[in-house]
């Protein structure tokens, strides 16, 4: 799913020279990409082991912590973006997650696969969970914990004051400009407080 | 797994040095030798030299076995050679005896030029600083500016960090492996029974037992079985010995009825026939003293300004001597400073002994991080 197009948002919304975290890193091809075509300096987490020596590979610094315990060790505005792409949905702590990303970094960046997507809900209307390219797993096997939608997402960010500064919706690699919450099967979200 | 060798036969050198050192604690030693073993080849640019530390007991016989003497494999062979992870078709490797050393290099059991009868108790306190002061001699004598990595487990891992503070121009990365910024009270209070345990030891004479023919054997081996005890896991030692039984029955005697007291008393026996009491008091006294921090208010972040380094951190999950807790502590410090730094957090059951041993997600790691070093 981690296709260049997500990749490209996220690059036109750091500068060069950022510092950046990456939440749920996988083999740190986000960050090695925003390093080669930005010049930040990055820093991924990761708990799968293998990802860990994929990330290590790529010459992407990674480190083997357990994101549920929450960002404690890092100092407040240590980073300018914490990112979370596509992981935000496998998180049981949404908000503390979100609370700790903006405390950590001066903006947070965070992208999920959209609920409210037409095509999920069609599923739904058809009595099955959706499976789709964006929630490609079957529900008995699944890492994601949070289902939501575009919708649910900005009202959550309403009610904890976290700013949206920016948003960039896609059906599959697509843009979308109106009817997100309908017509998006992935959103990404610029952040602050 | 790729195919890899052993390095084969090696033999250790000797390099001299006639030049003082003086100490961090203020004492000079006026003259010293090391002790160094080296394998693979050090290339035109002198730009893939790594250096290996070892930590309290080791030495450096880091690899290979030597002649007619197949069962002196050195310490770390499992890392070290042809297709290992620290590849030595692609490094130049370097394994040193520490100063206060029992192999070889200058310590308790050479001649004090100033009595002509060896230094036992009056050798001078050595610290991790002085340790890598040193090595930065013997790396002038080899001809090596600046090495391609230092690395290290627990002991060793500290003089990794040491380095890459006291050399920062001289050592491009670093791998802290099953190590801490500082030993906890708990730490120093384990190596104080193991230091009381051989100086209550009636033939530890003050230190100077070498004069009267004796060896302080029994303080030795009870301080090796308190070291041993706090290297491996609980889990380790569960399932190695769990409750099992000497003789299949309670004898109701002091001689061995579990089986872990017969492994302890092995090892510390073991450890007793080679290594030096005055030496391992030393070295527990390096651990304790080490504290980068310490001049800096207790900042860690502060103390690790100077690194240039890029950094490589693993602990283990059962290591409860050197717990996950304080390599993070490292790790985050290091962060703080915008250094580059990863770091692996490693499941294991062998408690603080991980660390020397090959478990496929440890290797495939280092190996990984070795291979991301351009020569």
């Amino acid at each position: 799913m981690s296709t260049r197009f997500d990749f490209e948002v996220i690059a036109r919304w750091v500068q060069p020279g950022d510092t950046v975290l990456d939440l749920g890193c996988g083999d740190g091809s986000l960050l090695a990409f925003l390093r080669d075509t930005r010049g930040i300096k990055g820093y991924g987490v990761e708990a799968d082991p293998k990802r860990v020596v994929a990330c290590i590979r790529n010459g992407v610094n990674v480190l083997q912590i357990d994101l549920e315990k929450g960002l404690t060790d890092f100092n407040d505005g240590q980073f300018d973006h914490v990112i979370m792409s596509l992981s935000l949905q496998a998180v049981h702590h949404t908000e503390k997650i979100l609370d700790e990303m903006l405390r950590v970094g001066r903006e947070a960046v965070v992208s999920f696969p959209n609920f409210g997507y037409w095509k999920h809900r069609q599923a739904i209307l058809n009595g099955r969970m959706p499976v789709s390219e964006t929630l490609p797993y079957e529900w008995y096997d699944t890492p994601n914990v949070r289902f939501f939608t575009i919708a649910d997402f900005e009202a959550l960010c309403e009610q904890r004051g976290i700013r949206i500064l920016e948003r960039a919706a896609f059906d599959e690699d697509k843009p979308v400009a109106e009817e997100a919450n309908f017509l998006a099967s992935m959103a990404m979200y610029r952040l602050a407080r | 797994m790729t195919s890899s060798g052993s390095v084969g036969v090696v033999s250790p050198q000797t390099a001299h040095f006639a030049e003082p050192l003086t100490l961090k604690s203020g004492a000079v030693l006026p003259a010293y030798d090391l002790v160094y073993e080296t394998y693979g080849t050090l290339n035109a640019q002198r730009n893939n030299a790594v250096l290996v530390c070892h930590a309290l007991s080791g030495s450096h016989h880091v690899a290979g076995t030597y002649a007619g003497k197949p069962k002196s494999v050195g310490w770390w062979d499992n890392l070290v050679g042809p297709g290992k992870p620290l590849d030595t078709n692609k490094f130049f490797v370097i394994g040193v005896n520490n100063l206060g050393g029992c192999f070889g290099s200058t310590g308790p059991t050479s001649i004090n030029p100033a009595t002509g009868k060896p230094w036992g108790a009056d050798f001078p306190f050595v610290t991790v600083e002085d340790w890598v002061a040193a090595q930065a001699r013997l790396a002038d004598l080899l001809g090596i500016e600046r090495f391609a990595a230092v690395v290290g487990g627990s002991l060793g891992g500290m003089q990794a960090l040491q380095w890459t503070l006291a050399f920062p121009d001289r050592v491009r990365h670093a791998a802290i492996i099953a190590a801490a910024p500082k030993l906890s009270a708990q730490n120093i209070a384990f190596n104080e029974v193991a230091r009381q345990a051989i100086k209550s030891d009636p033939q530890f004479h003050g230190g100077h037992y070498y004069e009267h023919g004796v060896v302080p054997v029994n303080g030795l081996k009870l301080a090796r079985m308190v070291g041993h005890i706090t290297y491996l896991s609980d889990d380790a030692m569960g399932e190695k010995f769990g409750r099992k039984l000497r003789h299949g029955e309670h004898k109701y005697h002091w001689d061995v009825e579990f089986e872990i007291e017969s492994y302890l008393r092995y090892q510390g026996d073991k450890f007793a026939s080679y290594f030096d009491a005055n030496t391992y008091l030393l070295a527990t006294k390096a651990l304790d003293y080490f504290d980068p921090a310490f001049d800096y208010d207790g900042d860690l972040a502060a103390a690790l300004a100077r690194a240039k380094a890029d950094f490589f951190v693993a602990s283990f999950s059962t290591d409860w001597r050197f717990s996950p807790e304080r390599s993070r502590e490292l790790v985050f410090a290091l962060i703080q400073n915008g250094l580059k730094v990863s770091y692996a957090e490693l499941e294991s059951t062998a408690g603080h002994d991980s660390f020397l041993l090959d478990d496929p997600q440890y290797h495939a790691v280092l190996r990984a991080w070795f291979d991301g070093i351009g020569v």
